[in-house]
């Protein structure tokens, strides 16, 4: 029993770490090229959350609102770059966090100003709504699978467009020397746009893909909007590959860890102990992950040449 | 000693002189308030709005401390914060009420923390140290909610405010006003004489250029550690304040929510002025206080259902507040003020 | 009805001035509740059954004009702190009435009864104000915090479940939450497990559900969690296998995102939008045609609030002077409350009735919870009995 309850843990620490990397992705590239911190992702997340669920109420098929959210998503997140963002990029990391920040107050305030406080319902797609059984009484819903196969069909298409087009090679060498791509003539502002608007629909994408599972709520995007700095961070930032790998152990850690801190303790302490102990570390496990990478790699586990 | 070290740079003297009138006008608002306070017919509420103030004036000021001076972006700040109130908290709760040995026991444990802390990020730099100082923050914070004898995540009610020698000098809140205005003035005048010192020369020179520091015979990481120990005392400081301010201590001093908008309060303020950051944390608290009121007066020709709207989404406004503060006033209040002097 | 906001305190405290003695004879009730974030649907549900109340009323409470100063709490204790003295010596409130959070409530506690101010909780019962830090100046329309608990904790042990999985946030209402349950459950249980607040994902947690098969689960998992908890449940093909006890999981503020995922699921509650009341049905209708949405517990004790104070100050002649005399009016609770049967106890708190209610869709395509059993009768909390009652 133990071993299929790990595989399935594993399974879904994989889902959450995926879902962790489409939206560090953008941030890890938003930051490596354009040197910009951008708080305002997490809330991308949730516009992309609502607009899918606002889509799924409109058409009532939520392929079609998948369709309809990715490109209102990208509108959105050009929006903001063209309104706020693009007048950022020269200032310094605080002018951004504080600029963003507000970003962030304003539209976790205004999806409850469109769409009302109470959280949204996103009904799981007909199709994708059953549950297989992988074990003996153990049943996997397959929407979660669902989510997993996008997840690394997108991270195989990134890892495409960013090793074998030539945008990717201009955002591979922005991230390591931006200011010497702008001076051998590329435009960089387009560039620029490009990536944004990219971010902002993976990060889009990720929460719309989340809307039939988690709660469609304001703010829902200020935690993973943490997490996935924690990603970043751990990954080394601008770094594609090192975002995937730290998130896939991001997800592990958070959930294989959550679920058998206590067993593990439970090696070495009384039951009772054990999980008491367990219970306070359990919450900490993924800030502890992240100390003890930076101590031992304090630029993270690929660090871009700068 | 390095002779370079020994000289007083020039320039910020002189720029200095010009806004000095500026920290001056500011405490004097702070000595002159409760004069009026006794006149609002609210003065409890005055003084509890304007001592939260002064609380987190000095939180923000201790940020300013490692974040203008040192560009050190601490973004755990609040687990200082968490330390003081607890300190008082657990104390009050094992009998302990004296602020005499409550303060005392919280800046040591901050001092601890911060070393520990400060010895581990202080190995990173940029963005990593932002984000390694949060993780100590959050893992302080989830030590507190698992923390169930003291209350857990709900927090805990202090019986009563701090003793000082025995007396009950903190009960009314005229005096722990007052108190609050001492420790103010002072880690404000601690600071700035950090500032001018030796070491905090160094410390500014390290984050213009540490290699050159280290080549002229400094070595950054020290003075940065002490920088940031001292910070965290003086944020336990505030912390102790705080609990004894709301008379309740609660995980909620810590969390992240709360080191961002420190950060937010000393960028808003302006950096590196020290008073900036007292400003900045005067106008934040000030503003999320006050703003849903200004919007209902100023939504006043709007029929009564449309001024609430107004008034329950002032998050909305305050948002884009802070984008056109960032956009158009560089350098926070200060340099609205002309007084941004590094 | 006036939704009147507090705009005389800005000019007030900004001048440092005295405030004007406008309109002495208004009666001023302070409402502190999470407006903003997202657990605000619930302050939400508090305010408007509370202005629905003085509407009905016709903006009268106990013949009195009256003036309702609504507060964000933010959900942040010490922001609390400074609103509710805000509340009490800006505004001169006679009454402060909510929050929904326990830590707030326990924040706030102590500067309101200090200031010798009537304090009406509409949601949150934490057991220190039930038993030994109970006191006069505090009442609750609500519940103890534990007895939905207890309520699932009962239906458990009488319908013989063998064994129970256990499942809650990892913070003190959670704990807290699960002793409730224990208090009345005495088989065994299988697993007490804790996720972190605000947990997104419980696949893990479902997968050792899976694997255990226990005769039920209780959880505790208000606001966000609980619609994600139940919406997984449901994937995971559990919601027709296990038997889903919950409190606080599946109620109005959280079905309209649920829908049909949450259709028979168990709860624990005071009452619920069916109970078969001329009072309720009045109410329940009023409410969904002034707010478009199913009244919660959080708008009906917010609802019985105003109609407690009303009738309090019917009996004092509309007169605030006299605290034991407006007490004593408080105590008595002599009026219809919407859950019918209702007392307040030694402590301030209600003795009522508790009901095992279900998740139901109604044939208008609304979503509500409907009564099944009475579970207890005239039942008082664990905690009165810790309390040095001078109420």
């Amino acid at each position: 029993m133990t071993a299929t309850l790990f595989l399935v843990q594993a399974l879904n620490g994989l889902q959450f770490g995926l879902i962790l990397f489409l939206i560090a992705a953008g941030l890890t590239l938003v930051f490596g090229v354009m040197d910009f911190i951008n708080l305002a992702h997490g809330v991308q997340y949730m516009v992309g959350a609502y607009l899918a669920a606002a889509f799924t109420a409109w058409t009532g098929n939520f392929g079609l609102a998948l369709l309809l959210a990715l490109p209102s998503a990208l509108a959105f997140g050009l929006l903001l770059e063209v309104l706020i963002f693009r007048h950022l990029y020269d200032r310094d990391h605080l002018d951004q966090v504080l600029a963003t920040f507000g970003v962030i107050l304003f539209l976790n305030q205004g999806v409850k100003f469109v769409w009302g406080a109470a959280p949204l319902n996103v009904p799981v797609p007909e199709i994708l709504s059953g549950s297989i059984e992988i074990a003996d009484g153990l049943l996997y819903p397959v929407y979660r699978l669902a989510i997993i196969a996008a997840g690394l069909a997108v991270a195989a298409l990134l890892y495409g467009l960013v090793s074998h087009t030539r945008v990717g090679m201009l955002v591979r060498a922005g991230a390591s020397n931006a200011p010497m791509v702008a001076a051998l003539g590329v435009n960089i502002k387009r560039l620029f746009m490009i990536v944004f608007g990219f971010g902002a629909m993976l990060a889009g994408f990720a929460g719309a893909m989340v809307a039939p599972i988690l709660s469609v709520e304001p703010g829902m995007g200020d935690n993973i909007l943490i997490l996935a700095f924690v990603v970043i961070v751990i990954g080394g930032i601008g770094s594609i590959r090192g975002a995937f790998l730290a998130a896939i152990l991001v997800g592990l850690v958070d959930t294989v860890g959550r679920s058998f801190a206590p067993n593990l303790l439970r090696l070495v302490l009384d039951p009772a102990n054990a999980s008491q102990t367990g219970r306070a570390i359990a919450p900490m496990l993924i800030y502890i992950f992240m100390a003890a990478i930076l101590f031992f790699r304090p630029a993270g586990l690929f660090p871009a040449k700068r | 000693m390095s002779p370079i070290a020994e000289t007083r740079p020039v320039a910020i003297t002189g720029q200095r002189r010009r806004v000095e009138w500026l920290p001056v006008i500011l405490f004097g608002a702070f000595v002159l308030a409760p004069v009026f306070a006794a006149f609002s017919g609210a003065e409890g509420y005055v003084l509890s709005l304007l001592t939260r103030v002064m609380i987190f004036g000095i939180a923000a000021m201790s940020l300013d401390l490692i974040l203008g001076y040192g560009a050190l972006v601490s973004f755990g700040h609040a687990a200082f914060l968490g330390i003081g109130g607890y300190a008082v908290g657990i104390l009050a709760a094992h009998g302990v009420e004296d602020a005499l040995v409550q303060v005392p026991v919280a800046l040591a444990a901050s001092a601890l923390f911060g070393l520990v802390t400060g010895a581990i990020s202080l190995r990173t730099k940029g963005v990593y140290f932002i984000m390694i100082t949060l993780a100590f923050g959050q893992m302080l914070y989830f030590l507190a909610t698992s923390l169930a004898s003291y209350g857990g995540d709900d927090g805990m009610t202090l019986a009563a405010r701090s003793l000082v020698a025995g007396l009950p000098l903190l009960k009314g809140d005229f005096a722990l006003y007052w108190v609050c205005f001492v420790c103010l003035l002072g880690t404000y005048v601690l600071a700035r004489s950090i500032v001018a010192s030796r070491f905090g020369r160094v410390l500014r020179g390290s984050r213009e250029n540490a290699t050159r520091m280290e080549a002229i015979g400094f070595h950054p990481f020290r003075y940065q550690l002490v920088a940031y120990m001292i910070s965290g005392m003086m944020a336990g400081l505030a912390g102790c304040l705080l609990a004894n301010q709301a008379e309740f201590i609660s995980p909620a001093f810590m969390t992240w929510q709360r080191s961002g908008e420190l950060i937010f309060m000393v960028v808003l303020g302006g950096l590196g002025s020290l008073h900036g950051a007292v400003l900045g944390a005067a106008a934040f608290l000030l503003l999320e206080e006050f703003l849903p009121e200004i919007l209902h007066m100023l939504g006043f020709m709007l029929s009564t259902d449309m001024q609430a709207r107004l008034v329950e989404n002032w998050k909305m406004v305050f948002g884009p507040l802070l984008i056109l503060i960032v956009l158009f006033a560089r350098g926070g209040i200060m340099g609205m003020l002309g007084g941004r002097h590094e | 009805m006036n939704p009147t906001m507090k705009s005389l305190g800005l000019t007030a405290a900004l001048s440092l001035a005295a405030v004007p003695a406008l309109a002495q004879e208004k009666l001023k009730v302070g409402l502190l509740l999470t407006l903003s974030g997202p657990s605000a649907v619930l302050g939400q549900q508090a305010r408007d059954g509370f202005q629905l109340a003085v509407k009905e009323m016709g903006g009268k409470l106990g013949g009195r004009d009256v003036e309702v100063i609504v507060v964000d709490d933010e959900l942040k204790p010490d922001v609390a702190v400074t609103k509710v003295k805000g509340l009490i010596e800006r505004d001169k409130v006679d009454f402060v009435v909510g929050p929904i959070f326990s830590n707030v409530a326990v924040a706030v506690h102590k500067p309101i009864v200090d200031a010798q101010t009537f304090y009406i909780s509409v949601n949150a019962g934490p057991s220190n104000l039930a038993g030994k830090s109970c006191n006069p100046y505090f009442f609750a329309t609500s519940y103890q915090n534990d007895q939905n608990h207890e309520v699932l904790g009962k239906v458990a042990q009488d319908r013989g479940y063998k064994k129970v999985y256990l499942l809650a946030p990892n913070y003190q209402a959670g704990k807290d939450a699960l002793a409730g349950f224990k208090r009345h459950y005495k088989g065994e249980i299988v697993e007490e497990s804790y996720v972190p607040l605000n947990n997104l994902d419980f696949q893990s947690e479902l997968a050792k559900i899976a694997s255990m098969k226990p005769d039920a689960i209780f959880t505790f998992m208000p606001g966000g969690m609980g619609v994600n908890l139940v919406k997984q449940y449901r994937a995971a093909g559990l919601a027709d296998r296990i038997p889903f006890l919950s409190a606080f999981t599946v109620d109005e503020s959280t079905l309209p995102a649920q829908q049909d995922a949450a259709i028979g699921m168990l709860g624990g509650s005071n009452w619920a939008p069916n109970l078969d009341t001329p009072q309720n049905k009045k109410f329940v209708t009023a409410y969904e045609a002034a707010y478009n949405s199913v009244p919660g517990s959080y708008s009906m004790h917010a609802y019985d609030a105003a109609q407690m104070i009303d009738t309090a100050l019917k009996a004092t002649g509309g007169k605030m002077d006299n605290k034991d005399a407006v007490r004593a009016a408080l105590k008595k609770a002599d009026f219809k409350s919407l859950r019918g049967d209702f007392k307040i106890g030694a402590n301030g708190f209600p003795v009522q009735d508790f009901y095992l209610v279900k998740a139901a869709k109604r044939p208008d395509g609304k979503f509500q919870t409907e009564i099944v059993e009475k579970v207890f009768d005239d039942y008082v909390d664990a905690y009165a009995k810790e309390c040095a009652a001078t109420n």
